[in-house]
């Protein structure tokens, strides 16, 4: 390097710094505002990184790709006598799986980042805390609308015919988008809470296994034992995946659809403060 | 207002465990100067840094920043100190420029403001030319360059610095130095870690020297260098058992005691003039000893440490509990 730090001031009227001034400036917390501000500002940073390190986009271009063309060959004579019989349940159903697989890269990936130096950059700037979090979360919302979109597209070339037009899809992958967004802060609190992103994945499994194969994902809730339709009908990715089915299939904004909106709402109204707080103490 | 301390710390104490890393330092640092926090590896230095910086949480005592209470007003304090930490705390993955305009962005900087505070800070800190180059082909100094440019977007009145030029070639170092005394002519109050004593010397006003966690010295610089001479002569004996004759004649020439380092027949002399180097050597002739080998050095932290603690700054700190 051939550069040298200049000198010679270059600012002509030296700028006097008053810390009495300094001190009566400050607040004592992040207004509304300028959390908002500070978030855009995160997510921004977070769609950065998204463009320069493309491979994060993998699993939401393939997992749809290769699920939906996967399950519907495999699994629709079986459980509903053709391909074409089963896609409008295997859709929403693919949907609700690869939104959680986005949700749990989204815990992975924070523990990754709070590990870097740059994080203590960012614990000592005066910024609510929930920025570093929510930013990174809302960057997240576009490789769910990609994952949501890809995963229709992949079934229409093979031949799904969604009874709720085009109104019915948009509403069906909003929902999906805004699902998994909501089921990203338990990811997030785990993210916040392990030691390593290695543990995080591990626990991620653990969790998102049971919720979309213990659902009615893939297979009617009817044809399953006692105990586990108890358990699939409680399950929350059920009642988002039955919503979108409804939205889909038939254009219909039923009860489904509210309850998965205020299950999503209870989740965020839980794991949101939790994962602040565990990422406000880890320092 | 006006006598305000930045730092008025008292009995800063942090546990690790069972480990005490941390043992009831004060510190009280005036505004306006560059105080040095002096110290071996594992003295606590970072550790009190980051407490300060509400980084760790603080275990025991209190500390206040321009009278403000460091624990029960984080959000404050984080906007009255910029800190440029031992690591730098930089995005690897952004380049100079963007990592500038995100800090200045999360600060409340609109994003036109953002831009041209970049810019001014990547100019004064000679990363113009490599602005818009991944963080990656940065060196070491460049490095630390821009993570310090990246504590001063806001004017804070109070900068830490963690061992601002340790990796640093000499070149790098000096320019590191200037760049440090400009902040304190800009009004703002530095308070700065190191393990070296000539950088405790070329910047700092006051020096507060840790050890295993706590405070064994404050003084000036120069106050702490005439502690232990302000140059050493550093002397070998042919013959080891020599020593308590040569530390006689010593104390008999210059009226105080050697310093004897635990190599066998080695002694480091405070001279308080390096002239008397050749009244020691002369006398040392005189009484029939043989010196195998001699220097004229300036006080070391090690030396300075074994003044004050009767201990090496290189003996590693016994950590059963840490590790
Ligand atoms: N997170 C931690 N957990 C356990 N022990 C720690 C932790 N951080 C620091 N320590 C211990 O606390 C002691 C002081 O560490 P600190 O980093 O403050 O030293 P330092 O003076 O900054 O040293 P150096 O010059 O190497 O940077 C060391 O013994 C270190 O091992
Ligand atoms: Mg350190």
């Amino acid at each position: 390097m051939t550069t040298t730090i200049t000198t010679t001031p270059t600012v002509p009227t030296p700028r006097r710094i008053d810390p009495a001034a300094a001190v009566a400036r400050t607040t004592s917390h992040s207004s509304l505002r300028e959390t908002w501000t500070e978030t855009m500002a995160m997510a921004w940073r977070a769609l950065k990184k998204m463009r320069r390190k493309p491979e994060q986009f993998f699993d939401v271009l393939i997992q749809p790709l290769l699920f939906t063309a996967m399950f519907a060959f495999i699994f629709g004579g079986a459980i509903s006598g053709s391909v074409a019989d089963y896609l409008p349940v295997l859709i929403p159903g693919i949907l609700a799986q690869t939104a959680l697989t986005v949700c749990m890269a989204t815990g992975v990936q924070l523990r990754e980042d709070m590990d870097k130096g740059v994080f203590d950059r960012f614990k000592s700037l005066p910024i609510a805390r929930i920025a570093p979090l929510a930013g990174p979360m809302i960057a997240d919302l576009i490789r769910y609308g990609i994952a949501s979109v890809l995963t229709l597209v992949t079934g229409l070339a093979i031949g799904y015919r969604p009874g709720g037009g085009v109104l019915g899809c948009i509403g069906g992958v909003l929902l999906t988008v805004f699902a998994g967004w909501s089921l990203a802060w338990i990811f997030t609190w785990l993210g916040t809470m392990a030691r390593s992103a290695q543990s995080v994945q591990g626990i991620s499994m653990m969790i998102m296994f049971p919720l979309t194969f213990l659902s009615n994902a893939f297979v009617p809730a009817e044809t399953l034992p006692g105990w586990l339709e108890a358990f699939v009908k409680v399950n929350p990715v059920s009642h988002v995946v039955s919503a979108v089915r409804d939205l889909f299939n038939h254009g219909a904004v039923t009860a489904e659809v509210g309850w998965a909106v205020v299950g999503c709402a209870v989740v965020v109204a839980v794991f949101a403060p939790l994962a602040v707080r565990s990422y406000s103490r880890k320092m | 207002m006006a006598d305000l301390s930045a730092v008025r710390a008292d009995g800063l104490v942090k546990d690790f465990g069972d480990f005490r890393a941390v043992d009831g330092i004060d510190l009280h640092v005036r505004q306006g100067e560059i105080f040095g926090v002096l110290g071996p590896n594992g003295a606590g230095k970072t550790t009190t840094l980051r407490m300060l910086a509400t980084l760790l949480p603080i275990d025991g005592g209190h500390a206040e920043i321009f009278g403000v209470d460091v624990r029960r007003e984080p959000h404050r304090i984080r906007q009255l100190v910029g800190v440029t930490g031992q690591y730098a705390s930089v995005d690897e993955d952004l380049t100079a420029r963007e990592n500038l305009w995100l800090f200045a962005r999360l600060q409340g900087l609109t994003s036109t403001r953002a831009k041209s505070i970049a810019g001014d800070l990547l100019e004064r800190f000679g990363l113009q030319e490599a602005a818009d180059r991944p963080l990656s082909q940065f060196s070491g100094g460049m490095r630390r360059r821009l993570d310090l440019a990246s504590s001063l977007i806001t004017h804070p009145p109070l900068i830490f610095l963690d061992e601002p030029t340790t990796g640093l070639d000499p070149r790098t170092r000096g320019q590191m130095w200037d760049t440090i005394r400009e902040l304190v002519t800009d009004g703002s109050t530095i308070l700065l870690t190191t393990q070296y004593l000539d950088e405790a010397d070329q910047l700092a006003d006051r020096v507060a020297v840790i050890d295993r966690g706590r405070k064994v010295a404050e003084d000036t610089p120069d106050a702490l260098k005439t502690q232990v001479g302000e140059s050493t002569l550093q002397l070998s004996l042919v013959d080891g058992s020599d020593t308590a004759l040569a530390a006689g004649v010593v104390r008999r020439l210059l009226g105080e005691d050697p310093v004897l380092t635990p190599e066998s027949g080695r002694m480091n002399v405070p001279l308080p003039d390096p002239n008397r180097a050749a009244d020691v050597l002369i006398g040392l002739r005189e009484a029939g000893l043989g010196i195998s080998s001699v220097s004229v050095a300036k006080p070391t932290l090690d030396e300075v440490f074994l003044a004050l603690t009767g201990h090496g700054a290189d003996d590693e700190p016994q950590m059963e509990a840490a590790r």
